[in-house]
């Protein structure tokens, strides 16, 4: 298949499921940009994240307890983030399955405001290659700096 | 109290199996924004290939906290949930989760380092379904900050 036809059938398939010619396909090379998002988070989705996943830690959702241990303000999740950030990737890479290996550093806290929420930035960019395997790389800032390290993806091509 | 280092190469017991819900999944999506269409639409997940909605990537963390649990509760174990600071995490896939799955988690301490009042405590849990097939494995490093630091 040529680049060109992996695109056009990429775009074609984009909504539906997982089909096999979305974004790796084809004409792929180190340093592209493949994803870029901006995710807005508020308090609200710290609660509903805490809600789904478990991890009811007070540091994300009260801000006496925050300020009480030190932290400069109320922290999204560690995971939230990092479950956020990978999004971009899955929906370029054409579903979760080709999802092989992901792993990030926790560098920075985020800290989510009251009233004014943050806005997660989401860069992913490829960083390695080879037939079988794309490594995205992730760059993810809030308020302008960076807050996760070593974020890679490994991404099944085949 | 400071972080036991004999901790390290413990294997823990395996947790109780964790039943995947389909709902729970939909869940979680909304929850990291995850709007693939396996995640949410059971057509598109089936048309994909699988029996069930697909979870996002970082649900595995759900299962993995079971095991993470015995650790953090280990009275042994010296470990403070207070002073506790999620360093980095990590998952390798062999397949996604998918609903209906029954998942256990098997934690083995991989590594505990201490430089002056801070441990960096690195836990592996291997999680497989029931027939023992391996679905993924998680890697946290946990920070955990002494009294002073």
């Amino acid at each position: 298949m040529s680049a060109d036809a992996g695109r056009a059938a990429g775009e074609a398939a984009d909504g539906v499921a997982g089909g096999a010619a979305v974004g790796p396909a084809g004409g792929l090379a180190v340093g592209d940009v493949v994803a870029e998002r901006t995710v807005h988070l508020t308090r609200e989705d710290l609660v509903r994240y805490a809600g789904a996943s478990g991890d009811f830690n007070p540091i994300h959702y009260r801000d006496d307890v925050a300020a009480s241990v030190g932290l400069p303000g109320v922290l999204a999740h560690g995971m939230l983030t990092m479950g956020v950030a990978v999004q971009p990737v899955v929906d370029w890479a054409g579903g979760p399955g080709r999802i092989l290996d992901y792993g990030v550093r926790f560098t920075r806290p985020v800290v989510v405001d009251a009233h004014a929420g943050v806005d997660l930035v989401v860069t992913a960019r490829v960083g390695a290659l080879d037939d079988a395997v794309a490594r995205v790389d992730l760059t993810v800032t809030a308020g302008g700096e960076s807050v996760l390290g070593r974020a890679q993806v490994r991404v099944s091509l085949a | 109290m400071p972080v036991n280092p004999q901790l390290q190469g413990r294997v823990f017991p395996p947790t109780e199996p964790y039943l995947v819900g389909r709902e729970k999944i939909r869940e979680f999506s909304r929850a990291v924004r995850a709007t693939h269409p396996t995640h949410l639409d059971l057509d598109a997940a089936r048309a994909a290939g699988y029996a069930d909605l697909v979870a996002p990537p970082t649900f595995a963390v759900v299962v993995q906290e079971r095991s993470l649990d015995r650790l953090l509760t280990d009275p042994d174990a010296g470990i403070d949930l207070a002073h506790v600071v999620h360093g980095e995490q990590r998952f390798a896939f062999s397949r996604p989760i998918v609903a209906g799955d029954e998942l256990v988690g098997t934690l083995t301490v991989t590594s505990v380092k201490t430089l002056g009042a801070t441990s960096m405590v690195t836990a592996e849990s291997v999680v497989a379904d029931v027939a023992g097939g391996h679905v993924v494995t998680a890697v946290s490093t946990l920070v955990v900050r002494g009294e002073d630091a």
